[in-house]
């Protein structure tokens, strides 16, 4: 399923506006299949704007206009072709706030194979699989095996979150997008999440925009460090703080932009 | 001195006026109810017969030599065009909720809901006048029908004055869904209808029940409109093409002819009583019901 050497997502010359205002400038970048890797750079400079083309969640507002290609696993999504709803099921996204829906924590996990229509042939047992399964592979299925039936929005926070990574993986998808996930959370609950993370490849490639960068060294392969909408520089983690190419970078990493 | 002594005793006075404000809704409420029950209370516990008023269908109260005073056709009257209208205002109501909240553009969002808050402030006389007109023509033409003043045209214009408050509390419980639900259910690939079915409908379901007893609320107390649309003749109905008469239209044409204090007079305060009493429980339900949405 995963092989270093193929990207899974592709940009060229991807520009986004909100309206006027141009929030993304001609972002060309591979990224990896099968690893994490995280977008850093100031408030306001575009990375959850960025993720969010990736499942094309930006279109929820009315005034976006985006041009440039965007292929995930050679397949351009901003074609007319493209189904969303495909889409979506192969690039799932976890929020900053965890969402989950209200109704139990069983029916959150099933949540995406049921608007799929997958789970109308199922037997019952089969879904109990699945969702253990979800659950086991978030490490929560020992805290939550007795309480599936109860309701997703009264769990602990990192449960919530925890429970909304869960509930993206029965659909398979290519690409997990995280937009701080942690930024909710404790430091206890925080590392929960990034060991659980490190669970998940290199079945699944993951992209996640933190502004932790303790967090982002800790848990990503490949960096990428973004600066009012443009695409600074994008190596490996450890030479990105080591030995960054670009002298804004190392402004950056060394705090001086706060 | 004097001036300090005067502030504080001003701002003592306002602040037990607007006590009183707060405390004269609570006493006019109860006022009213004593009101009404004292005007009705001596027939209700000395000569009415329970029974008879709530199973017989016989409502004579002018009879010169047997006076009967059954309700039951009333209470069939009101049930039936209540019932109609709601058939038709729940689901056109809770409809026109979800596209106003979930379709629209922000333009025309704004524009539909000056619509509806218009269509709220046309008086009942007004809409009792189109029923008597525009809708009995249409009915005793679509039906071949002798008359058109009959349940069906209560029910229509029952529903359509039911349908803003409908719409307006119904917009307001899904808008309280928060966004987040919407954004996550869209990110996994879920379809506008999916959202609204499995996201929306279930995360308000409360709000929107209290929006569907609010109109049944609205409908059952209406007088004007009904007594002229229903053809406010007493009648234990066998379709919607018969005429009935409701509860709240008998006391409208009756109070002024009954002789203060006769029995007549009483019963129709009690029939009044009765009115009180099923609007407040209905009320109180949808009140109940939407704070149960906030506390959580
Ligand atoms: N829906 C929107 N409409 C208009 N401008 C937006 C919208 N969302 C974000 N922006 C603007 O786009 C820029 C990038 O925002 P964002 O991607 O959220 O940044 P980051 O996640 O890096 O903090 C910001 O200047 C922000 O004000
Ligand atoms: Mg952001």
């Amino acid at each position: 399923m995963s092989n270093p050497d193929t990207y899974c997502i592709k940009t060229t010359g991807l520009n986004l506006w909100y309206g006027d205002f141009q929030a993304l400038k001609d972002i060309n970048l591979k990224i990896r299949q099968g690893i994490i890797t995280s977008l850093i750079g100031p408030s306001g400079c575009g990375k959850t704007t960025l993720l969010r083309c990736f499942n094309r969640i930006n279109e929820r507002y009315g005034n976006v206009k985006t041009t440039g290609s965007t292929l995930i696993l050679d397949e351009d999504i901003y074609t007319p072709e493209v189904s969303l709803i495909e889409l979506r099921k192969s690039v799932g996204m976890v929020f900053q706030r965890p969402n989950p829906l209200p109704i139990s924590v069983y029916e959150n996990v099933l949540f995406g194979l049921k608007i799929h229509g997958a789970t109308e042939s199922q037997e019952k047992s089969t879904r109990d699989e699945i969702v253990e399964k979800a659950l086991r592979e978030v490490f929560l299925w020992n805290e939550l095996k007795d309480k599936l039936h109860r309701r997703a929005t009264d769990l602990q926070l990192d449960q919530q979150q925890k429970l909304c990574i869960a509930r993206l993986l029965p659909l398979k998808p290519e690409v997990i997008l995280m937009d701080e996930p942690c930024s909710a959370l404790d430091s206890e609950a925080t590392r929960g999440i990034e060991e659980l993370m490190l669970g998940l490849i290199p079945k699944y490639t993951i992209v996640i925009v933190t502004h932790n960068m303790a967090q982002a060294r800790r848990v990503s392969h490949e960096c990428i460090f973004m600066l009012m909408g443009e695409l600074i520089e994008h190596s490996p983690t450890d030479q990105l703080f080591l030995t960054p190419r670009d002298e804004r970078t190392a402004d950056y990493i060394e705090g001086r932009y706060g | 001195m004097g001036r300090g002594r005067l502030e504080i005793i001003a701002e003592s006075l306002i602040e037990w006026v607007i006590r009183l404000c707060g405390i004269s809704a609570i006493i006019f409420i109860f006022a009213i109810f004593l009101f009404v029950f004292k005007e009705g209370a001596e027939f209700l516990f000395n000569e009415l017969d329970l029974t008879e008023f709530f199973f017989s269908k016989e409502w004579y109260p002018t009879s010169g030599y047997n006076k009967r005073y059954g309700v039951l056709a009333l209470i069939v009257g009101t049930g039936s065009v209540t019932i109609l209208a709601m058939l038709i205002a729940v689901p056109f109501g809770l409809g026109a909720a979800v596209f106003i909240s979930e379709f629209c553009g922000p333009r025309l969002k704004e524009s539909l809901k000056i619509l509806i808050e218009l269509l709220a402030a046309i008086p009942s006389v007004v809409w009792g006048f189109i029923g008597l007109t525009v809708i009995n023509q249409l009915i005793i033409h679509v039906f071949n029908a002798p008359v058109g003043l009959n349940i069906l045209n209560g029910g229509i214009i029952l529903a359509l004055m039911s349908v803003p408050i409908i719409v307006s509390i119904g917009e307001d419980a899904l808008k309280a869904v928060p966004d987040s639900y919407r954004e996550a259910a869209v990110a996994m690939g879920a379809t506008r209808w999916q959202l609204i079915r499995r996201v929306l409908l279930p995360a308000a379901k409360n709000g929107l029940l209290a929006a569907a007893l609010l109109g049944v609320g609205r409908a059952v107390g209406e007088t004007m409109a009904v007594l002229m649309a229903t053809g406010h003749s007493v009648n234990m109905p066998n379709s919607v093409l018969d005429s009935v008469r409701t509860l709240t239209a008998t006391i409208a044409a009756e109070l002024g002819e009954a002789p203060v204090n006769s029995d007549h007079y009483q019963v129709l305060f009690i029939i009044g009583l009765l009115l009180f009493s099923i609007t407040f429980v209905v009320n109180m339900t949808a009140d109940l019901i939407v704070r149960g949405v906030r506390k959580k």
